[in-house]
């Protein structure tokens, strides 16, 4: 699907025609440059209740101050998207609450995805002092006897004069590098302003420079928790820009080692949800099964954690023989153990105290931050990419989509407790099914896409994962763009923390199931 | 039946028939601080290796293996690593304090520890008001947790400071009326007292119904002194990183752990003493053989065999619980604890002076 250009002019307009009409989801914003043709963004939107997608695109000639009218009052999103591409563009939303950068260091130099970026180390060295956050005001005295400057006091734009506390970013409990900054008021938190970015690899702008079957190797550590169902989702892009049909055998192979990593994603979830709050034994059980998973992973792909699986056109390796016996023996297990993880944490006073009604996400919410995945489903909103728009198996296998509606933390637990089970259930349906046949489809040497837009979208372990691509032709893409499942979760942060206290916080952080390096790219 | 009685008596004899009354008990304070001191390291050793055991065993694990035969060694060698490590001064914190801290920590569980019953005549202090000596002394280890936290010059420190000192004010209460509910059920305070009265029968059985209320009561208030899980919030690893001792490294930080350690086996040592008997053995009146038999188990097997089967509940509760907010810990102890602990302490009175006790 190929976006629909509007001019300057007709986008405030437009926008909020398409907002009333019911295209309540902002999937994704894409910040582009089309050189000659100036900077712009396309926005991918989607109808929550009837399925519908649409592609706005814009864009604006001035290269020098380029502005674009912010649509952030309608999409809440939009306002850390949009922080995105003002970060890599240099993009101005006119309107914007805090147009200031997500990803890069304040004293970065350029806009760095930009088609005209000096990537010289003259201009952006190795910084080795630590950057001064924007937000603080240095007030300085002269002092008059010995006539130099006296440091006074810090005065704090975002937050006044509140008491700040920072989560990260090395922190246990924001597992990876994020920072919070909180204001607190006692335990309670007044407000929060989140930091990504210590993990930024630049890995669209990367991408830029590198032939498709290299760039593959970058989605297994975008989510390391999805690592199958990102690069499922990027194979499945490149062929259907190239027209390339893959095999049966290689459907059921990836459909499979997609819903195995989903459990493998979600059992290391109630992990750590556990262990933040502090029920260390719960941690252990879960890291014990998860264990399982990823020594059938080890067997068949050769990796544990990354795997490099999926290649364009089918996947990399056969199964191995008894690979349909040692899944159909972990299912059988797994099943069996989900009680014990009731008995030891879901089913306890103390778990269900701290979870149950903290960190509540209303629906519209839900909607309106694009939090799909289970935090989606958690707030009652059907948001499952293989319910939606079904890709490989799903629209042949009998599945049901766990929602529920509290949009608390201890649904957000539950909806990915019972998905470990739905995920079972769709692997029983394949596992003594898959056909015979080529793994793999030849491809040529070298792979070039036609010129035009793509974009495809998975569910990946915690979200929608969408893959964008614009090509010219070449054998490397000129944009490519990965939604990340976790960013429009750290933006609704503030959202759902109103009233929280720090315990919470991390109780909230916990069930919303973040990854770092998938927020940062 | 081994009496340390005798010992005690005869080392006194010796000291004395060699030197001057004064120097003798000078000497006898050195050698009884000697052991109590050694008693304790022992104690925190036996009990650190205890908890990675049985944390292991609840986790489907075997824990630690390596360094000597079934890991025995291991705790030795964190010891001498805690050791050896650099006691790291931290910048613009109160160094008086800093330093302070974990000393006061370790000095008020030294001295509740002193005043354990071990075996009959083992025991460091026993005079009149045993109990609320008790209750003195482990309340200043708060001091020295508050100080910990505020000298440090961190705001995780700070912030697990208050919720401890704010849990460890608030759960002393409750121990305190349940130790009241076993004082007014003895009529005495002193703890080798306590102890004799329970030979024919330990209070839990004497006081019935009040003193099982008194006795849960005080498990979970114990715990919460301990500020073990579900009341770890002081050092809440996933909110505060390591609470009051985020800054403290080497040995300053091994005190706060011994002590923390030590504390539990302190408040186990005490359930044991108020409730089970202390070093009275098992009596059932009417059976005189098994009442002899039961008699031949020394004294300190019996109250080492109560305590460590307390701390091992305390220890099941702490690997199998999530850990509580703070709103919720207070208002557990003010809402629910108190309360019952109020009428518990009526109801035990009733039952005393009604003489409705065995």
């Amino acid at each position: 699907m190929s976006p629909t250009f509007i001019t300057l002019d007709e986008f405030r307009p437009r926008m909020e025609e398409l907002r009333r009409s019911g295209m309540d989801f902002l999937r994704d914003i894409i910040g582009m440059d089309w050189e000659a043709d100036g900077l712009g963004a396309i926005y991918a939107l989607e109808n929550s209740s009837t399925k519908e997608n649409i592609q706005i695109a814009v864009r604006c000639a001035n290269r020098e101050k380029p502005q674009i009218p912010t649509v952030c009052d309608m999409w809440s999103v939009a306002e850390f998207y949009e922080r995105e591409v003002y970060d890599f563009y240099g993009i101005e939303f006119s309107g914007h609450p805090d147009m200031r950068r997500l990803f890069l260091r304040n004293d970065w130099v350029g806009y760095p995805l930009r088609k005209d970026y000096d990537e010289s180390e003259a201009i952006n060295p190795i910084r080795m002092e630590s950057e001064t956050p924007e937000d603080l005001q240095r007030q300085t005295e002269i002092e008059e006897d010995e006539a130099r400057e006296l440091f006074v006091k810090q005065t704090n734009k975002i937050f006044g004069d509140q008491y700040i506390i920072n989560i990260g970013p090395q922190h246990p409990a924001t597992h990876g590098v994020l920072r919070f900054r909180l204001a607190l008021d006692g335990e309670e938190i007044r407000k929060i302003d989140v930091h990504c970015g210590y993990i930024h690899r630049g890995i669209e702008k990367l991408s830029e420079k590198l032939t498709y079957p290299q760039i593959l190797a970058f989605t297994d550590r975008l989510d390391y928790l999805s690592a199958h169902q990102n690069r499922h989702a990027l194979c499945m892009c490149i062929e259907k820009a190239m027209g390339l049909e893959v095999t049966d055998r290689t459907q059921y192979i990836r459909t499979i080692m997609d819903e195995l990593q989903r459990i493998d994603s979600h059992l290391l979830f109630l992990s750590c949800a556990a262990m933040d709050l502090g029920a260390i034994t719960a941690f252990i059980y879960g890291f014990r099964d998860r264990e399982k998973i990823l020594d059938i992973f080890e067997e068949v792909t050769g990796g544990r954690l990354i795997q490099n699986y999926n290649v364009i056109g089918g996947v990399q390796a056969d199964i191995t023989p008894d690979f349909a016996k040692k899944v159909k023996e972990y299912c059988q297990y797994q099943k069996k153990k989900i009680n014990e993880y009731n008995d030891v944490f879901t089913n306890n006073t103390i778990t269900r105290k701290r979870m149950i009604g903290v960190g509540k996400l209303s629906l519209e919410d839900a909607i309106s931050y694009g939090c799909t995945g289970g935090t989606g489903r958690a707030s009652g909103w059907a948001c499952d990419v293989r319910k939606r728009h079904p890709y490989a198996l799903y629209d042949k296998v009998d599945f049901k989509e766990i929602i529920y509606t509290n949009g608390d933390c201890y649904d957000r637990y539950l909806v990915r407790l019972d998905e470990i089970l739905e995920s079972i259930h769709i692997i029983e349906q394949l596992i003594d099914n898959i056909p015979e046949g080529d793994y793999k489809v030849k491809t040529k040497p070298i792979i070039r896409i036609p010129e035009g837009q793509y974009s495809t979208s998975v569910e990946g372990s915690r979200g929608e994962f969408g893959v964008f691509i614009e090509s010219h032709g070449d054998k490397s893409p000129y944009r490519i763009k990965f939604r990340p499942m976790g960013l429009p979760l750290v933006a609704a942060m503030h959202k759902i923390l109103k009233g929280a206290k720090i315990a919470d916080l991390i109780a909230i952080g916990a069930t919303l199931d973040y990854v770092i390096p998938d927020i940062d790219r | 039946m081994l009496d340390f009685k005798t010992i005690t008596t005869a080392i006194d004899q010796y000291l004395h028939s060699i030197m001057p009354e004064q120097l003798a008990l000078v000497t006898e304070c050195i050698l009884v601080a000697l052991c109590a001191v050694l008693a304790y390291v022992v104690f925190a050793i036996v009990m650190i290796f205890m908890e990675r055991k049985v944390c292991a065993a609840f986790q489907c694990r075997l824990g630690p293996m390596r360094v000597g035969p079934w890991g025995l060694l291991q705790v030795f060698a964190d010891v001498f690593k805690m050791l050896i490590k650099e006691i790291i001064s931290i910048d613009r914190s109160d160094k008086v304090l800093y330093n302070l801290a974990p000393y006061l920590v370790v000095m008020s569980s030294v001295l509740t520890f002193c005043c354990l019953p071990f075996a009959d005549g083992f025991q460091v202090l026993d005079f009149n008001i045993g109990v609320f000596f008790i209750m003195a002394a482990s309340s200043f280890g708060v001091l020295g947790i508050l100080l910990a936290g505020w000298s440090s010059n961190n705001k995780y420190s700070m912030i697990g400071a208050v919720r401890s000192g704010a849990q460890m004010i608030s759960y002393e209460l409750s121990i305190g009326l349940c130790i009241l509910v076993i004082v007014v059920l003895s009529g005495t305070m002193q703890i080798s007292e306590l102890v004799e009265a329970q030979r024919d029968g330990w209070f839990i059985f004497k006081g019935h119904i009040p003193a099982f209320i008194a006795f849960i009561i005080y498990l979970i208030a114990g715990n919460a002194e301990t500020n073990r899980a579900p009341f770890d919030l002081p050092e809440a690893e996933s909110e505060l990183t390591a609470g009051f001792h985020t800054e403290y490294s080497g040995m300053h930080f091994g005190f706060f752990y011994v002590a923390e350690f030590m504390n539990l086996f302190i408040v186990a040592g005490i359930a044991s003493t108020l409730f089970f008997g202390g070093w009275a053995p098992f009596y059932i009146s009417g059976f005189d053989t098994f009442n002899n038999i039961m008699c031949y188990i020394p004294g300190s097997v019996w109250f080492l065999g109560k305590t460590f089967f307390v701390i091992w509940l305390l220890m099941w509760v702490r690997w199998t619980f999530p850990r509580m907010r703070i709103d919720q810990v207070v208002s557990l102890e003010w809402k629910y604890l108190l309360p019952i602990g109020l009428v518990n302490l009526l109801i035990m009175t009733i039952c005393v002076v009604m003489g409705w006790i065995f």
